[in-house]
């Protein structure tokens, strides 16, 4: 069941339930970041309104950068701007930043440690339409083995919110990824968020299982729960919004209950959630561990939904890779 | 900036040559590191922090300090020196340059060491950095000054144009970029590796202010600060024409020396060169 404690959406499984992209989320939290803190400021490369600055543009234009499209300044500038007490937000796509600047991110904002939040939208194969180019689907990888950093991944708009508010007031450089088309709405606005701490959105008695899962896949993870369940096979499922640090105290708990479990993400599978699931697992408490993602492949132009069955990450997908970690855990 | 007189300029050279000695003996104990580089930029280092720079070298985190953005990171034996010498640290710290637990790392860190503005080595990243650090004075309204140094060799970087492009759409006038015009770069001269003139046409053509000097003159180099200083409508360019390995002979002009240390034959032969040339500056002072 959905954890009580957590003040859930309660018309999460409906067919009408209510959808916004995460970006949006991040645009509200910029423009109340804004307006508390004066050493907030916004840079972007020619994507102000896809990434959602327009509103904390419009409100304070002096604090506001248009970069054009020069992801390696914008980044650069950022990271002058953060190691002279402000707080730069940089805002683009993820596969261009931090995909195409990733070494000026590593040089002048993380070793630099410059107080700069890049802000990676577009991210996954949710991006759809546009093709593999720009659906970033590897940005958790090459930020999250960056020394020092945090990386953030709200599983919808709500907490997008709450994550970019997170992110604005907690020092140093921080990853947060969002995705471009709307998604359902799984938290309400009284679900607890804390920066530090992986939460269990689904709970059952005598769980054989866990799922670990990060963004907007969260709400598939929830459905492949539900239906699990009904044919009789209990589960957990833990929203990542924090994958570095990772909340090694909560993995621990929920795997101790399971003794496998299984990982699921619109992002590549090695060096994702998943990776880093697995390098936390097999250092402590190694178990079966089946991954759901992106397995080694580009993705393609389609519907969100359609690629997300062609590529194996689906309610189906998730409940399959459920099965085969518990049947694994008993050979 | 007080007034250059004939007394301070000699002091601004001998101190550029114990910079110049400082770089041969920090590379040699390194036994690795950037020559060249480094030795053409004395004079304007010494210029920046003994006589330019708004700077109080007990109290490196003073809010309204002016800020030096080096991004040509690997000259940073030049700007260890500069540092040392004008009281940041001790000299005999010089030595611990490159080797293990120092705050000396072989490019610039800017958390390792105080003073230090900014972590630099990757090319084309330094420019941008200064822009960021100006504009938050702007936004601030403090008074302090950015000054960036760039390297030509850096130019062949789309990162530099980027940056280039933003500082003059903004005007940023409390930013002044000095150029190593030095000609030389790892392969071989710029102009075979990949050509960057006409490089002061290309400054004006993106908006700024460009100002070509011998950048081993420091009396040229103070003047052409004045005249940035003066400059409000847009950033300025100082295009500082150097001597790659200034001041020890079979250094000079020899792109080899960029990214080699001297060993111990070559160092005493250049340290010999430098006293003497440091007799002569003392000579002609009196």
């Amino acid at each position: 069941m959905l954890n009580p404690d957590l003040k859930l959406n309660p018309k999460i499984f409906d067919q009408d339930v209510e959808k916004k992209a995460t970006r949006d989320g991040y645009g509200e939290a910029l423009a109340e970041l804004g307006e508390k803190n004066k050493d907030v400021v916004v840079l972007t490369a020619d994507l102000s309104e896809s990434t959602r600055c327009e509103k904390f543009a419009a409100k304070f234009p002096e604090r506001f950068f248009e970069c054009g499209v020069a992801e390696q300044n914008m980044a650069a500038i950022a990271a002058g701007l953060g190691v002279s007490g402000k707080i730069p937000f940089i805002s683009s796509y993820a596969t261009f930043s931090p995909g195409k600047n990733w070494e000026t991110i590593r040089t002048t904002i993380i070793y630099n440690n410059s107080n700069v939040k890049i802000a990676g939208h577009h991210a996954g194969i949710m991006t759809g339409p546009d093709g593999a180019t720009h659906q970033a689907t590897e940005d958790i990888a090459v930020t999250r083995c960056w020394p020092g950093i945090k990386v953030l991944v709200p599983c919808d708009s709500i907490e997008a919110k709450k994550v970019t508010l997170a992110a604005g007031e907690t020092d140093g450089p921080i990853y947060l990824r969002f995705t471009r088309d709307k998604s359902p709405i799984i938290t309400t606005e009284d679900t607890p968020f804390n920066i530090d701490k992986m939460q269990t959105f689904w709970l059952s008695d005598n769980p054989q299982s866990v799922i670990f899962t990060t963004g907007y896949m969260l709400y598939y993870s929830l459905f492949a729960a539900k239906e699990l369940e009904e044919t009789g096979i209990n589960v957990l499922v833990a929203n990542a919004s924090t994958i570095k640090p990772l909340d090694g105290q909560t993995i621990l708990d929920l795997v101790n209950q399971t003794g496998n479990a299984v990982t699921v993400e619109d992002h590549q599978t090695t060096g994702g959630l998943g990776g880093a699931i697995a390098e936390f697992l097999a250092e402590n408490r190694p178990v079966p561990l089946e991954f759901v993602g992106l397995k080694d492949t580009f993705a393609e132009s389609g519907k969100p939904e359609e690629l997300i069955e062609k590529y194996g990450m689906g309610i189906e997908a998730i409940k399959d890779a459920v099965k085969k970690a518990i049947k694994r855990k008993s050979l | 900036m007080e007034l250059l007189t004939e007394e301070k300029l000699v002091v601004l050279e001998e101190n550029a040559d114990k910079i110049r000695s400082l770089i041969i003996e920090m590379l040699l104990e390194a036994g690795s590191g950037h020559s060249a580089g480094p030795l053409g930029m004395a004079d304007i280092f010494s210029a920046f922090y003994f006589h330019i720079l708004n700077h109080d070298p007990k109290n490196p985190d003073w809010a309204d300090r002016d800020r030096l953005i080096l991004s040509n990171g690997h000259i940073c034996p030049v700007r260890y020196g500069a540092m040392a010498l004008s009281g940041y640290f001790p000299i005999e710290e010089l030595q611990t340059l490159r080797k293990i637990n120092s705050r000396l790392q072989g490019h610039p860190h800017r958390t390792a060491l105080p003073g230090v503005e900014n972590t630099s080595g990757p090319l084309g990243e330094g420019l941008s950095q200064a822009i960021g650090v100006s504009l938050a004075a702007k936004l601030d309204g403090r008074k302090y000054h950015v000054y960036a140094v760039t390297s030509d060799g850096e130019h062949e970087e789309g990162n530099t144009w980027e940056a280039i492009m933003f500082a003059g759409k903004l005007k940023i006038n409390n930013l002044t970029v000095v150029i190593d015009r030095n000609n030389i770069q790892i392969d071989g001269n710029t102009e075979d590796i990949m050509p960057l003139e006409p490089l002061s046409k290309k400054y004006e053509a993106f908006n700024w202010h460009v100002i070509e000097i011998d950048g081993n003159n420091i009396r040229m180099f103070i003047d052409s600060i004045n005249e940035a200083l003066a400059i409000t409508e847009k950033p300025t360019v100082i295009i500082a024409n150097t001597i790659p390995g200034k001041g020890v002979s079979f250094m000079e002009k020899d792109f080899h020396w960029h990214g080699t240390a001297p060993d111990k034959e070559q160092a005493k032969k250049a340290l010999e060169e430098l006293r003497t040339l440091r007799g002569k500056i003392e000579h002609e002072g009196q």
